[in-house]
C-alpha cells in the first residue's frame, strides 16, 4: 500500500511538474520520469506482495459525503499491473516522440498541459481500481474520463482529431451518466457510500432494482470498454490520438470499463443465469463484429482499434461464462470463465499497448498508417517490425505466446458448460465455441494483413521506401515491452494462477472445485508451455540449418512477390482491399463492406482499380439518426434562448417562486 | 405597532418604490432609503446589544449599504451621461401590480413555512421577500443595465435581511463577507457597464441578443 501511495504521489509530482514548466523542454522530461518514477514504485508494490493479499487504507477527505477508502486486493492488483508497464513505455515513447518538434506547433508548445494530463491520466486509472467508496470511484472515474480529452486533441489544428476528441468526450459521458445514476441509487438503497455497504445490502436484498442497476452498471462499463453498440468512438479515437496515448488507453483504460463490471458483479451478490448470458452473448456478438470490421480496415491503427473491441468482446465472454458458472452452481465453469477474462484482458493489454507503440514508431517514420502507404517496412524498420509480428502473433493467439492459452482457457470453460442441464444451455455453448474457433481464425486473417501489408513485401510509396529505423533509445520502450511479454510467455502457466486467484476471490466461489479446475487449467498450460518450447527450440534448429545450407549453397536476392516476373512493381502486391475481396464475397453483407470495381471492359483491360469500403453501419444507422433527432430537438428548444437577459433572470425568479410553492 | 414592525413596512414600501419610479437619479435615492433603514433593522431586531455586534453591523450597513453604494451608483450614472427616465420592458402600473402580488405571495407563504418559533420578529419574512422579489422583478422588468444593478441590490439587501435574525447566533462575520462579496461585484457590475456601454454606445440590455449564437 505504501508504495501504491508513492506511485500516486510521483503521478501527481509529475503533473505539477508539467504545469510548472509549462512550455519548456523540462516538462517534456520531468513529466514522463515522474510517470515511469510513479509506474516503477506502483509495479513494485503490485510484484513486490503476493497477489492474493489484502491491504486496505483510509484517509479523512474533507468532502461531506463518501470516504477516502482505497484497497489492494487480487483483482486490483493485475488489473493495475498493464496500467503500470505501459505507463512507463509509453511515458518514454511519448517523450521521445515530442521531443523538440513540438515547439514549432500553431497553437505554442502543448507539452505541458499534455504531460499534465498524461500523470492525471495515470493518477485516475490506479485512483479508480483502488477505490472502494463509491463517491471516491466517480471521481477518479471522471478524473480518468476527462483527461484522455486533452490528450487526443493534441494537434487539434486537424479536424479529424477534434472531433474524435468530441466523440470520446460524449461516449465516455454516456457512460459516466449511466455509473452516476447506478451509484446514486445503490449508495441510496444501501444507506452507505462504502463498497462494502453496497454489498452487505444486496446481500441482505435490500437492494429494490437489482436488474436495473446491473443494466445501468453494464451500459456504463461497455462504453468504456467499447462492447457493441458501444464501440463507435474506439476506431476515430484511436487514429486521432498520439501513439502513446493510444497504446496506454487501448492497453490500460479500456480495461477498467471490465474492472468495473467485475466489482459490480462482486458488489450486486448471486448472479442471475441471465446476466450470464447476456455478458456472454454480447461479448461474443463484440468479438465477431469486432475482428470482422478490423479485417477490413486499411488504416493500421483503425484495424487494431477494432481489433481492441474484439478482445473486449472474448474478456466479456470470459465474464458472462464466470457468470454462468456462478449462477447455475457449476464453480468450475465460473473460475475458468473468470480466470480466462482476466488473463485474456492482461494478454492484449500487453500486445496492444506494444502494437501501438510500433505503429507510432511505423507513423513517425513514413508519415502514414494507411496500408495502401507502407510496405516492406521490416527491411528498413526490423527491430520495430520484429516486435510487430510478435505482438500480432500473440493477439492473433497463436501457441507460443500467451495469448493462445487466454482463448484455450476460455474454451475450456465453455466446454465445462457443456455439461449444464438442459437442451438449450448446451446449444449455446456449442455455438459460442464455434464462434470463439471462427473469431480466432478472422483474428489470424487481420493480424497476417496488418503486419504481412505493413512490414512485408515490397514499398508501396516513396516514403515508405525512404523509411529509416527510429534512433536507439526509441526502440527501447519497443523492447522493454517486448521482453515482459517474452517473459509473460514463459511464464504463463504462473500468470494464469495469478488471475485464478482473482478469480478465487470472487464472492460465493466453492473453493475445492474451483480450486480443482484451475490447477487442471495450469497443467494445461504447462503442457501447452512445453510444447510451444518444443516447437521454438525446433524453429531455432531449422533457422541454424537453413544458415548453414545458405552459407554451403549461396543465395540469389529477388524482389519479394517477384514470383519470377522481370518487370514487377510493387503494384502487383495485395493491397488492404484485395486482401478481403475474398472474404468479402461471402461474407461481405455481416461484414458491412462495400465493393466496388472500376475495370475497362474486354479481355485486356487497361484500368482496374478495387475499392473496398468499411463504413460503420451501428455508426451510420443508429448512432447518427439519434444524434440528430438529439440535435433538432435541441434546436426547438433555442427558442427559449433568446439572448435578453431580463428574461433569463424571470426564468430564474419563476423557478425560484415555483420551488417556494412546491407542495406548500 | 412596535418600531420592527414600523420599520418592516417602512421597507415593504421602500420596496413597491422601487417599481414605481420613473427616473433613474430616484432609484439611487431608494437605494440609499432601503439602506439607512436596513441598517436600522439589526438594531431593531436584536434588540439589546452587550456586546455591540448588533451596532457594528449597522454601521457598517450603514457605510456600505447606505451611503456606499447609492453613492457610486449615482457616480455612475452621473459619468455614464445615459437617459435619466428608466425605461421599462413591463409598465409601471404591471410592475408594481407584480410587486403587490410578491408580496402577497410572501405572506401567504410566511403561514405556510414551518419556521423554528420565535426565528422572525412579524413581517420581516414578507418584506425581506418582497425585497427579493422586486428587486428581481426591476431586473426582469427594465430595460437599462443600471436598473439591473439596483435591482440585483435590492434583491441582495432582502437575503441580508433575512440574515439578520440569524446573526444572532454570533454570524457576524459570515454577513460581513457577504457584503464584501456584494461590495465587489457591484464594483465589477460597473466596471461591466461602463464597457457595455462603451461597446454597445448604450447600456440597454436588449443589445445582448446580438450576442446570442
Amino acid at each position: 500500500m505504501e508504495l501504491f501511495g508513492l506511485s500516486l504521489a510521483c503521478y501527481l509530482l509529475g503533473a505539477l511538474c508539467a504545469l510548472v514548466f509549462g512550455g519548456r523542454e523540462a516538462a517534456n522530461r520531468l513529466a514522463p520520469a515522474a510517470a515511469v518514477a510513479g509506474s516503477l514504485a506502483g509495479l513494485a508494490g503490485v510484484l513486490g506482495a503476493p497477489v492474493s493479499a489484502v491491504s486496505t487504507l483510509s484517509l479523512p477527505w474533507g468532502l461531506p459525503l463518501g470516504a477516502f477508502s482505497l484497497g489492494l486486493d487480487p483483482t486490483t492488483r493485475l488489473f493495475l499491473l498493464p496500467v503500470y508497464i505501459l505507463g512507463a513505455a509509453a511515458a518514454v515513447s511519448g517523450s521521445l516522440h515530442l521531443a523538440g518538434h513540438e515547439a514549432a506547433h500553431a497553437g505554442g508548445d502543448r507539452r505541458g498541459p499534455h504531460w499534465f494530463c498524461f500523470n492525471i491520466l495515470l493518477f485516475g486509472l490506479s485512483l479508480v481500481m483502488a477505490a472502494r467508496d463509491g463517491v471516491l470511484f466517480l471521481i477518479a472515474w471522471e478524473i480518468m474520463s476527462l483527461a484522455p480529452f486533452f490528450l487526443i486533441s493534441l494537434h487539434d489544428d486537424e479536424a479529424d482529431v477534434r472531433e474524435a476528441a468530441w466523440l470520446y468526450l460524449v461516449a465516455a459521458h454516456i457512460g459516466a451518466v449511466c455509473l452516476i445514476a447506478f451509484f446514486t441509487l445503490a449508495m441510496g438503497q444501501a444507506g452507505g457510500s462504502s463498497f462494502e455497504a453496497i454489498a452487505a445490502a444486496a446481500s441482505a436484498g435490500r437492494l429494490t432494482a437489482p436488474t436495473l442497476l446491473f443494466l445501468l452498471a453494464l451500459v456504463g462499463f461497455a462504453a468504456k470498454v467499447g462492447l457493441i453498440p458501444f464501440h463507435v468512438w474506439l476506431p476515430d479515437v484511436y487514429a486521432a490520438a498520439p501513439s502513446h496515448v493510444t497504446a496506454v488507453m487501448a492497453g490500460g483504460m479500456i480495461n477498467v470499463g471490465i474492472y468495473g463490471l467485475w466489482r459490480t458483479l462482486e458488489l450486486l451478490g448471486p448472479p442471475a443465469l441471465w446476466q450470464g448470458w447476456l455478458l456472454a452473448a454480447l461479448g461474443l456478438a463484440s468479438a465477431l463484429y469486432g475482428i470482422l470490421r478490423a479485417l477490413a480496415q486499411g488504416n493500421l491503427k483503425r484495424l487494431l482499434a477494432y481489433s481492441s473491441v474484439e478482445n473486449m468482446g472474448l474478456v466479456c465472454l470470459g465474464l458472462g461464462l464466470g457468470l454462468i458458472g456462478r449462477a447455475s452452481g457449476n464453480d468450475a465453469m465460473a473460475v475458468l470463465g473468470f480466470s480466462g477474462a482476466v488473463f485474456h484482458m492482461l494478454c492484449h493489454a500487453g500486445f496492444k499497448g506494444l502494437l501501438f507503440l510500433c505503429v507510432g514508431e511505423v507513423l513517425a517514420a513514413v508519415g502514414s498508417m494507411r496500408i495502401a502507404h507502407l510496405g516492406g517496412l521490416a527491411k528498413r524498420l526490423p527491430v520495430v517490425g520484429g516486435a510487430f509480428f510478435l505482438a500480432a502473433a500473440g493477439i492473433a493467439g497463436l501457441p507460443p505466446l500467451p495469448g493462445f492459452l487466454g482463448e484455450l482457457v476460455l474454451a475450456l470453460a465453455i466446454l465445462t458448460g457443456v455439461d449444464l442441464p438442459g437442451l438449450l444451455p448446451r446449444v449455446g455453448m456449442a455455438a459460442a465455441l464455434t464462434a470463439l474457433a471462427a473469431v480466432g481464425g478472422f483474428a489470424l486473417a487481420a493480424f497476417a494483413k496488418a503486419g504481412g501489408l505493413a512490414f512485408l513485401g515490397q514499398p508501396r510509396t516513396p516514403a515508405a521506401a525512404k523509411a529509416a529505423s527510429p534512433a536507439g533509445p526509441a526502440l527501447v520502450p519497443i523492447l522493454f515491452l517486448a521482453g515482459c511479454l517474452l517473459l509473460a510467455a514463459t511464464l504463463a502457466p504462473g500468470l494464469l494462477g495469478l488471475a485464478g486467484q482473482a478469480a478465487l476471490a470472487f464472492p460465493g466461489m466453492d473453493p475445492a472445485p474451483a480450486r480443482t479446475a484451475l490447477a487442471g487449467a495450469c497443467a494445461i498450460a504447462r503442457t501447452v508451455s512445453l510444447y510451444s518450447a518444443g516447437i521454438v527450440v525446433l524453429s531455432l534448429v531449422l533457422l541454424w540449418l537453413r544458415r548453414l545450407l545458405i552459407a554451403a549453397h549461396g543465395r540469389r536476392r529477388g524482389p519479394t512477390w517477384g514470383c519470377g516476373y522481370t518487370a514487377g512493381t510493387a503494384r502487383v502486391q495485395y493491397g488492404a482491399a484485395s486482401f478481403v475481396e475474398p472474404t468479402s464475397q461471402i461474407l461481405g453483407q455481416p461484414m458491412g463492406l462495400t465493393r466496388r470495381l472500376d475495370m475497362d471492359p474486354g479481355l485486356f483491360p487497361k484500368r482496374a482499380q478495387l475499392f473496398v469500403t468499411s463504413p460503420d453501419v451501428i455508426r451510420s444507422r443508429f448512432f447518427t439518426p439519434l444524434f440528430e433527432a438529439i440535435a433538432r430537438g435541441c434546436d426547438a428548444l433555442k427558442v427559449v434562448q433568446h439572448g435578453r437577459v431580463h428574461l433569463y433572470i424571470l426564468y430564474v425568479l419563476a423557478t425560484v417562486v415555483l420551488l417556494l410553492a412546491w407542495k406548500l | 405597532m412596535d418600531m420592527t414592525q414600523t420599520l418592516m413596512v417602512a421597507l415593504v414600501c421602500v420596496n413597491l418604490a422601487y417599481l414605481a419610479v420613473t427616473r433613474l437619479r430616484s432609484l439611487t435615492r431608494i437605494t440609499a432609503v432601503q439602506g439607512i433603514l436596513l441598517a436600522a433593522a439589526p438594531l431593531a431586531v436584536l434588540g439589546q446589544d452587550p456586546h455591540g455586534h448588533a451596532t457594528t453591523l449597522a454601521l457598517g450597513v450603514l457605510a456600505i449599504k447606505g451611503i456606499g453604494f447609492p453613492w457610486l451608483l449615482a457616480r455612475t450614472l452621473s459619468r455614464l451621461e445615459v437617459n435619466p427616465v428608466v425605461e421599462p420592458y413591463l409598465g409601471f402600473n404591471v410592475s408594481l401590480l407584480a410587486g403587490v402580488a410578491g408580496l402577497l405571495f410572501s405572506l401567504w407563504l410566511e403561514t405556510r413555512l414551518p419556521f423554528p418559533p420565535g426565528l422572525f420578529p412579524p413581517l420581516l419574512f414578507p418584506a425581506a421577500l418582497t425585497s427579493i422579489f422586486s428587486g428581481l422583478a426591476l431586473v426582469v422588468a427594465r430595460r437599462k443595465a443600471l436598473t439591473q444593478v439596483i435591482g440585483y441590490l435590492a434583491a441582495e439587501n432582502g437575503i441580508f435581511l433575512l440574515g439578520v435574525p440569524l446573526s444572532a447566533q454570533g454570524s457576524v462575520w459570515l454577513e460581513l463577507s457577504v457584503l464584501l462579496d456584494v461590495f465587489v461585484a457591484v464594483f465589477v457590475m460597473g466596471i461591466a457597464l461602463h464597457h457595455i456601454n462603451k461597446t454597445f454606445e448604450s447600456i440597454d440590455v436588449g443589445r445582448f441578443c446580438s450576442l446570442r449564437d
